[in-house]
């Protein structure tokens, strides 16, 4: 019961700081200069021009009034039309959030796996030249951002040895026969590993990019608490029983090791997940962030909006997801 | 034909002062030795060295740990890990953190029977509420399914007594298995490892700053004072006549609870000169050597 109570609590706080992220970002992007309306007018408009526009899309009302349509609208799912394209909100963000989704995901395990492997491999070989190397492998790592590594990616693996693509989520000439747009996973469900292939191979630079500095996060972090639970009575107590160093480090101390690394975790995903409006860009990749700037070049306002309101949607999730996770992996925190 | 034998055992920090000074010691089959001394006197550190522990900034400088016939110190890493998984068992100090917080007690138990001696999961369990119910623990089937915050210090150190029985090894330390219990427990601890121990035939070596338990448990008894040994004698002689005067002082320092008015009588500090005036022989002995 407790389990669902705690659920409830979260969704309710999630609800509010949603409300907090719609009025901020409505206001925010109005008092900000330049207008969508100046933007869509060829120059040399006259003021009847813009006038005449400005009330076709309501932008000549009272900002309170402007606000309190679009909420009333939100909260019937209605989150307006694109000033630029005319189509839905809602449509044109849900069409592109699993290609971000895909990515952001795609680069979490990566940089999980990652830094999971250089933190059991430090703590593993702790104290000699093999930990001293993925200390300073993680140093670099973490001290260059992420489009900047997605350049150096786009260099190595993109022009001197081609291996990978570099712009796009799949080769436009092939025929999908996808009835969403989470392309990874309906390949796969359909078998078309032919397909599954080729957007693997655009998805791997931009993930990857990503993957590096949480990767790196992740491995340090994660081989400091590994050291320290090495060192406790437990985990003795196992070495005694025959156990050699590998399956202690596995069976004894990960788990517990990981419960810090795992919020962590959370936060850097939100902050990773932020990182793929520019490395979409980067690789002219699908994607909402792609989309955001487009939005902001044109002071599309509703599709503004609506973008970030589904990122609050994501982070909030996120959160509550690790919260839900830390609650699996700690036994102590379940009853009470 | 000893079960355990130390000989001359030297352990020091890596580049630094040392913390065992040649020490000797047997364990028969069977028996009980019980090491005191003070804190920092060592007597741990021989614990640890003989379960292949010792923390990473230690080292051994000479000596023999001979395990049944083998010394320890000249098998390879995995080797010794085997033959000590196989044949000795540590009861820890402190059982709030000996236990791994996201383990139910089942499979710690019974880890060891599994994994290092392909134990069947069903002999293991089988075997794990049969030593639960020789440890007295009410209704095994529930505490084998808890996780360890569930259950009391109390509980967690019968556990562990059990999990150190569990493979009937030939020979267990016990880290000072009562120091961090509340003395009402402690009693029905050291009956229970007393107990097992007599049942099991288990040779003990029995670490503790505590010479009432020692006279309660042990039949030999080694006296530490700085890494070094300074009387190796039967239980009895030692409570009849100690025959180092570092000995006798530590007996009379034994508080007694049945005479309250008596006091506190610490060592006397002449007789701490005399014994870190022997330490400091040895380690001359030793440089010139």
């Amino acid at each position: 019961m407790p389990f669902l109570r705690i659920l409830l609590l979260r969704l309710l706080t999630t609800a509010i700081t949603l409300a907090g992220v719609a009025v901020i970002v409505f206001f925010v992007i109005r008092v900000v200069p330049g207008n969508p309306i100046a933007m869509m007018l060829p120059p040399g408009a006259t003021e009847a021009d813009i006038a005449r526009l400005s009330a076709l899309y309501g932008l000549d009302k009272p900002l309170v009034a402007q606000f309190g349509i679009w909420i009333a609208g939100v909260v019937q799912g209605d989150f307006g039309t694109s000033i630029t394209t005319r189509q839905p909100v809602l449509d044109l963000v849900l069409g592109r959030l699993p290609a971000t989704l895909e990515l952001s995901i795609m680069a979490l395990v990566m940089a999980c796996l990652l830094g999971g492997a250089a933190a059991l491999t430090g703590t593993r070989y702790r104290g000699g030249r093999t930990e001293g190397a993925i200390d300073v492998a993680n140093g670099m790592a973490l001290s260059v951002p992420d489009f900047l590594w997605g350049l150096v990616l786009i260099l190595l693996f993109g022009v001197l040895v081609p291996v990978f693509h570099i712009s796009g989520r799949v080769t436009p000439s092939l025929d999908l026969p996808f009835a969403t747009n989470f392309y990874l996973f309906e390949s796969l469900i359909r078998l078309r590993f032919d397909l599954w292939a080729d957007i693997v191979a655009h998805m791997f630079m931009p993930a990857l990019a990503l993957a590096i500095p949480l990767a790196a996060i992740i491995g340090q972090l994660l081989k400091q608490s590994l050291k320290e639970t090495m060192n406790l009575d437990y985990v003795t107590l196992a070495r005694t029983k025959g156990y050699g160093e590998t399956r202690v480090i596995l069976r004894e101390a990960l788990r517990n090791a990981a419960l810090p690394t795992l919020t962590l975790v959370g936060v850097q995903f939100t902050f990773l997940i932020g990182g793929t409006v520019i490395i979409e860009r980067l690789f002219s990749y699908e994607g909402l962030g792609n989309m955001a700037i487009d939005a902001v070049i044109n002071r599309d306002l509703p599709l503004i909006q609506g973008i970030v309101i589904l990122f609050a949607v994501i982070f909030t999730g996120v959160n509550l997801i690790v919260d839900l996770l830390y609650t699996v992996l700690n036994p102590r925190l379940r009853h009470g | 034909m000893s079960f355990l034998s130390v000989r001359n055992l030297s352990v020091r920090l890596k580049k630094g002062p040392p913390l065992l000074r040649r020490v000797s010691l047997e364990v028969a089959a069977g028996e009980v030795r019980g090491l005191v001394g003070e804190s920092g006197a060592g007597k741990s550190m021989i614990g640890k060295a003989v379960l292949g522990i010792l923390p990473p900034s230690v080292e051994v400088t000479e000596g023999e740990i001979v395990l049944d016939g083998v010394d320890l110190l000249r098998l390879t890493l995995t080797e010794r890990r085997r033959r000590i998984g196989a044949m000795a068992a540590l009861i820890p100090q402190d059982p709030l953190t000996a236990l791994n917080p996201s383990h139910r007690i089942g499979p710690q138990i019974t880890d060891r029977l599994v994994d290092i001696l392909g134990w069947t999961r069903a002999d293991a369990a089988a075997r794990a509420r049969e030593l639960l119910a020789e440890v007295q623990i009410p209704d095994p089937d529930r505490v084998l399914r808890s996780y360890p915050h569930e259950l009391s210090g109390g509980m967690r150190q019968r556990i562990l007594i059990a999990s150190a029985f569990a493979a009937e090894p030939k020979l267990i330390v016990a880290d000072e298995p009562t120091t961090a219990l509340d003395v009402t427990v402690q009693k029905q601890i050291l009956k229970l490892i007393a107990g097992m121990q007599a049942r099991h035939g288990t040779a003990l070596l029995f670490v503790t700053h505590d010479l009432g338990v020692v006279s309660k448990v042990c039949q030999r008894l080694s006296v530490l004072y700085a890494g070094m040994v300074v009387e190796d004698t039967s239980v009895a002689d030692f409570f009849a006549a100690p025959r180092h005067a570092y000995s006798a002082a530590l007996l009379a320092a034994t508080p007694k609870y049945t005479d309250p008015s008596a006091g506190l009588n610490p060592v006397p500090e002449a007789v701490i000169a005399a014994v870190q005036a022997e330490v400091a022989a040895f380690d001359r002995g030793r440089a010139h050597g």
